[in-house]
């Protein structure tokens, strides 16, 4: 407690050169008393400090003149007393561990103030952020000296003047950036030269040319870049009839001649914007008639299947005519050679085949009524029995 | 530090004054704006105005000084700046309604002028706005619908832009480029029509091609069998009473030789095939 209530002394003094609250550490120091600071809201416990324990205590602080450590005329409570003693913080009062309220930094070497060595330290963090400029690969810096444009720098490190004086800023140059219209999966109709309607989605891809003309030209350089994508892409599309951009080489003419077009506008800008390609995502027909397009596609494809199987039944004919003439051409080939011998071999050949798969009834002379066995085949067989009978 | 501040009180107030008195008459002007100095309503000296063939670095940014109190600072953005026009519905000398939805990049040329006519930027745009909206529904207005979709949007914007920049020279403004961002039909029966046509164009489309692949598959049939008859008559026609034997041979067989109908035969004794039945006789 005594210990730390001397260091409290010495960092109250540090930090604030004369504390302008009156020296509470000193009250303290002299009779270990937290209240007492507090109980003198007059100040009277100025003049505390002066007692020759808190002065022996520790070395001086060297920025407050010598002996007019207690003889300032103002003087006043100490609210740090007061806090510590009747604020919400109070019952922790220095015990508190560091972090609380009341932490105090252990003293600088040599038992200087921290003052100098701090504000060096800003000075220093200022000067090194400001100064000193790591670049990526990607990026590059406009400098700007009082506004005005100096240099751009690179990749790297880089040093400039301090901030009020030099600012620079720094962008992703070579990197190439993506947007797509329209965002997500909404519908964008878009009027096709034949005044059709096509929903169609696309990517622009852009970078940074220039990065001066890019940073100083433009007021909305990435609002800009996207307004010229969509008025490039529905003249573009205007241009076309519908089914041609629906096809490969229709839509390669208009992500073509988008492309050319932005370039030709933001070069007009100067806006330092450099296109490197415009993809359509797809094209498709508006979602209230995608019905009647598919009925189209899938009139196509019936259309198609009616032809080839056309295709094969014409196959198959002029296979089987071929196949008959074919063998036809074999067979009247021997049948020259021996046209009776030839024709009556077949003729025999072909009643064997024939009558040794059926009945077979010889009626043998006129007037004998045959035998037949079902009743059916007495009436079929009258007419054919009747020829014969009448030879 | 008190020690300091009782010694040094005038001294210090007195550099204090002095830092603010510097600091408020001294004018940090960017590359991206332009600023009038206006004193007592009027505007005087104008810092880094826009000229057109300077490049960065060397314009008029930097540091500049005014005198405090008497003259105050307008700064003007002097980048190209977006002029919106609201959606506007054009229709086209064919009485077509067309949603038309544009955009204008101007940038400010003269400061001056602009201070003078209407203050700020954003008044430029307020006023600018409703040209914008008229001359765009004027110029398009005289245009049919098939025209303002295809090759003479190109002409119309450039009549567009320099109606409007003609305009916007009175507030000191300049208008780079009139684009049309959107060019679509109204909502409701426009719409509606479109696609109603759309719809019956592709049903129409539709029942072609089904009507075509029919035509076609027929002709392919046709052919074949016109082509099959041409290989029968070159074969067959060769010997036609030797045909009629083979072909009636084939056809005995398949009509009788089949063992799925059971078939009786009924025969004459003087029938050919039994010819040898007899003995010679």
């Amino acid at each position: 407690m005594e210990r730390m209530g001397g260091l409290f002394d010495r960092i109250a003094l540090a930090m604030a050169g004369k504390n302008p609250w009156g020296g509470s550490g000193g009250a303290d120091g002299g009779n270990g008393n937290d209240g007492e600071g507090g109980d003198t809201p007059a100040g009277d416990g100025g003049k505390q400090p002066d007692q020759p324990g808190d002065r022996s205590r520790g070395p001086r602080n060297p920025w407050l003149p010598g002996g007019g450590n207690g003889e300032e005329p103002r003087r006043s409570a100490s609210i740090e007393d007061i806090f510590k003693t009747r604020g919400p913080e109070g019952p922790r009062r220095r015990p508190g561990g560091p972090g609380g309220p009341n932490f105090r930094l252990p003293p600088a070497p040599g038992g200087r103030s921290w003052m100098p060595l701090a504000v060096t330290g800003v000075v220093g963090l200022w000067l090194a952020f400001s100064m000193v400029h790591q670049l990526g690969p990607k990026e590059q810096g406009v400098v700007t000296t009082f506004g005005k444009y100096s240099s751009t720098i690179g990749s790297g490190i880089s040093l400039t003047l301090p901030w009020p004086i030099q600012d620079v800023h720094v962008e992703q140059v070579s990197e190439i950036r993506i947007f797509q219209i329209p965002e997500g999966d909404a519908e964008k109709l878009m009027l096709t030269g034949d005044q059709n309607l096509v929903n169609l989605s696309y990517l622009v891809r852009w970078s940074i040319k220039d990065l001066k003309q890019y940073r100083f030209q433009l007021a909305e350089p990435e609002n800009t870049v996207r307004e010229v994508a969509e008025a490039a892409m529905r003249a573009s599309v205007a241009e076309e009839p519908l089914d041609s951009v629906f096809s490969g080489e229709g839509r390669s003419n208009i992500e073509t001649n988008v492309r050319r077009r932005m370039q030709e506008v933001l070069d007009a800008y100067r806006s330092g914007v450099q296109i490197h390609g415009v993809e359509i995502r797809k094209t498709d027909p508006p979602s209230e008639v995608e019905e009647a397009f598919k009925a189209v596609s899938a009139a196509q494809q019936e259309a198609e299947t009616y032809k080839n199987q056309a295709e094969a039944a014409a196959q198959q004919v002029l296979a089987r005519a071929q196949g008959d003439a074919a063998a036809f051409d074999k067979v009247y080939e021997q049948y020259r050679l021996a046209p009776e011998v030839t024709r009556r071999r077949m003729y025999y050949e072909t009643m064997e085949r024939v009558l040794s798969r059926t009945d077979k009834t010889i009626v043998e002379a006129n007037g004998v009524t045959p035998y037949l066995p079902l009743p059916e085949i007495k009436k079929r067989a009258a007419p054919v029995a009747k020829p014969a009978g009448g030879q | 530090m008190n020690q300091i501040w009782q010694s040094y009180k005038v001294a210090i107030i007195a550099m204090l004054v002095a830092l603010g008195a510097l600091l408020s008459s001294v004018i940090v002007v960017p590359e991206s704006e332009q600023v009038v100095i206006v004193q007592t309503g009027n505007p005087v000296r104008v810092y880094n105005q826009f000229r057109p063939k300077v490049p960065y670095g060397q314009t008029d940014a930097g540091v500049h000084f005014r005198i405090p109190f008497v003259e105050t600072v307008q700064r003007i953005d002097k980048r190209v700046r977006d002029l919106d026009m609201q959606p506007q519905q054009v229709l086209s000398t064919d009485q077509l309604r067309l949603e038309v939805d544009a955009f204008a990049r101007y940038r400010i040329i003269d400061p001056k002028r602009m201070v003078r006519t209407v203050g700020s930027t954003e008044n430029v745009e307020a006023q600018l706005s409703p040209i914008f909206s008229s001359v765009v529904r004027q110029e398009l207005g005289r245009r049919s619908f098939a025209s303002l979709l295809t090759a003479e949007r190109g002409n119309t914007m450039h009549n567009i832009r320099d109606k409007l920049d003609a305009e916007a020279r009175e507030y000191g403004a300049q208008v780079l480029d009139v684009r049309i961002k959107r060019a679509d039909l109204p909502q409701g029966s426009p719409l509606q029509s479109a696609f109603a046509r759309m719809q019956s164009a592709r049903e129409q489309e539709a029942a072609t091609t089904k009507a075509t692949g029919l035509r076609d598959a027929q002709i392919i049939r046709a052919e074949a069998d016109a082509q099959a008859a041409k290989i029968y008559a070159d074969s067959f026609g060769k010997d036609p009473q030797f045909y009629d034997f083979y072909r009636a041979m084939q056809s005995y067989d398949t009509t009788f030789g089949s063992t799925e109908s059971e078939s009786s035969i009924i025969l004459s004794p003087d029938n050919e095939y039994l010819r040898q039945f007899r003995g010679n006789r």
